[in-house]
């Protein structure tokens, strides 16, 4: 009957999985949308190899907002940060399994959205000009994005 | 149209035969529209008014020296005068016709606001503002390095009018403020603070976007320099709306759009402008909404807005009493009394966020609206990301308010079940 709102949507709404706050993430964003006062901030821990070691995410709004942000923290934990990167909004909306109207589907995505800033802010810190940085190549690479 | 016994209450069922998409089965219900404040639904008799218009004389108006254009130019400046009519206003000349409400303000903040407001002038708002009140006015300040000052409100919605007071005495220039709050349905006593707003020497604009759909707007008596209202609210097609104000600062004001129609005589290097109020009309109008305006506004004056006014504080009433009771824990925000907020309930349930309601709710065909309004600082005030809305008109009635308990109570299911 109401597919919407199945037990598994409410379920990550009322006890949503990975809720909380990172002590030192490796990136971190807060995004929202202000025309329904949906409010979700991501954090992630990324592991030397690469994936994601562990992630959290906190805030509140609509049970779809929040639902998508549970299940995607579940999904993306111990993926490879290129998978994470490479998740589209229809990823987001089978993880949902629903039909989502378009009025709601801002709800829906605010999730992933959030996500894929951290990953961006998170990117471009890395980018910056810091030549001492373990690692680096060529010093004279590029300019600053 | 229906019969209407000018002396009885509403009968929404009666009235409801006069408006086509109550004919709509939505999975086998009637659609229960509570959202009028947002727009209103339309009547036979202002379809067939646009219909007539678009199928048997659309022509352009003040031009064509045939008959379809004389018979489009005499039903467009009726309407004008009908609108006139409708509000009290003494002369059709002050009716300005423009696409809504937020057209209205912006063609004052444009041609009145760059002329007349400067550097350190203020100009005094309230708190309640829907952002067609307000960004405009933000925008001009902006531009004139002007001041912007806000009356508070209370818990329950009514402005604090000590503040209000003490507010008045920073001298503004402009007082603009809402007639009746489109977020929390309060009423606010325009007619006092018009006169008070003029003790100072302030001009004042009120925005009736939610008055004149619902109860009796005499704009004489009011006593405003400007007043603005939508007529796709007022069961108008959507791009209908008027702007009114008193001749002589119309005639002072310079044109806001230009073009054809608001032009006297044009030459290459110069042209006069055209009398109030084709000089605030540039280019071809939207002809069919303006017709249409003219028959909802005398769909509306034969009901009677009295009788409306009295219709829509009845059900306020039965709504205030029987949310509380049927669906607990809901919290209704604004005036505490029907007769302080006719027409709009606005509420919160502690389950569910108010997208989740309006979502299941339309399972149900109950419409209501969710989000913030177009009031931001509003819900920033009441620290509510969002809220919900049920607004009544004409058509609406007690069945649709219990529909309305009843698709809540669903919800609470819903979303309060056990873990």
């Amino acid at each position: 009957m109401d597919d919407l709102y199945r037990d598994e949507i409410l379920e990550h709404y009322r006890q949503p999985h990975n809720f909380g706050t990172l002590d030192a993430p490796d990136a971190v964003y807060e995004g929202n949308n202000p025309l329904c006062g949906d409010r979700i901030t991501m954090m992630l821990s990324v592991g030397a190899d690469g994936t994601v070691h562990d992630v959290a995410f906190s805030g509140r709004g609509c049970a779809i907002s929040q639902a998508s942000a549970s299940l995607l923290t579940d999904e993306v934990k111990g993926r490879p940060l290129s998978d994470v990167e490479a998740l589209t909004n229809q990823d987001i909306l089978d993880l949902l399994g629903i039909d989502i109207s378009p009025a709601r589907l801002k709800c829906a995505l605010l999730s992933l959205d959030t996500l894929h800033h951290a990953l961006r802010d998170r990117a471009a810190a890395s980018a910056a000009p810091a030549g001492d940085q373990a690692g680096a190549g060529d010093q004279a690479a590029g300019a600053p994005a | 149209m229906a019969a209407v016994n000018h002396h009885s209450p509403l009968d929404p069922d009666v009235i409801r035969r006069d408006f086509p998409i109550f004919e709509r089965d939505f999975g086998g219900r009637r659609l229960a529209y509570l959202d009028s404040a947002a727009t209103a639904l339309k009547p036979r008799a202002v379809i067939e008014a646009v219909d007539a218009y678009n199928s048997r004389y659309s022509a352009n108006v003040h031009r064509g020296i045939y008959t379809i254009g004389e018979e489009a130019t005499a039903a467009y400046e009726g309407a004008r005068e009908k609108v006139a009519r409708f509000l009290g206003a003494p002369d059709s000349r002050e009716i300005i016709f423009v696409r809504n409400a937020t057209e209205a303000i912006n063609l004052v903040a444009y041609a009145w606001g760059r002329r007349n407001i400067g550097r350190a002038d203020t100009i005094l708002l309230t708190e309640l503002e829907h952002h067609a009140n307000l960004v405009p006015w933000q925008l001009l300040a902006q531009e004139k390095d002007a001041d912007l000052e806000f009356v508070p409100f209370d818990a329950e919605g009514h402005l604090i009018m000590d503040s209000w007071e003490v507010l008045l005495r920073t001298r503004p220039r402009l007082v603009a403020f809402t007639h009746k709050s489109n977020g929390l349905g309060t009423l606010l006593p325009a007619r006092q603070m018009v006169q008070q707003a003029h003790d100072v020497g302030a001009l004042v604009l009120v925005d009736g976007a939610q008055a004149v759909p619902h109860l009796p707007v005499d704009v004489a008596d009011i006593g405003a320099d400007f007043y603005v209202f939508s007529g796709h609210k007022v069961l108008g097609p959507t791009g209908s709306g008027a702007l009114w104000a008193r001749a002589e600062i119309l005639e002072a004001m310079p044109p806001f759009m230009s073009g054809g129609e608001m032009i006297s005589s044009v030459h290459l290097r110069h042209t006069t402008f055209n009398d109030i109020p084709h000089k605030f009309e540039a280019g071809t109008p939207d002809v069919a909404a303006a017709i249409g305006l003219g028959a909802a506004v005398d769909y509306l004056a034969a009901i009677g807005m009295e009788r409306v006014a009295e219709h829509e504080e009845a059900l306020t009433a039965y709504a205030l009493e029987m949310l509380p009771r049927e669906v607990p824990g809901i919290r209704i925000h604004g005036p505490r009394t029907a007769a302080e907020r006719a027409g709009i309930v606005t509420f919160t349930l502690p389950e569910a966020h108010p997208h989740d309601i309006a979502t299941l709710l339309d399972r149900e065909a109950v419409a209501i609206r969710a989000g913030h309004h177009c009031t931001q600082p509003l819900h920033e005030r009441l620290a509510l990301p969002a809220t919900g809305r049920a607004s009544f008109s004409v058509y609406s009635g007690r069945d649709d308010i219990d529909r309305l308990a009843a698709g809540l109570r669903g919800v609470q299911r819903i979303f309060g079940g056990p873990a």
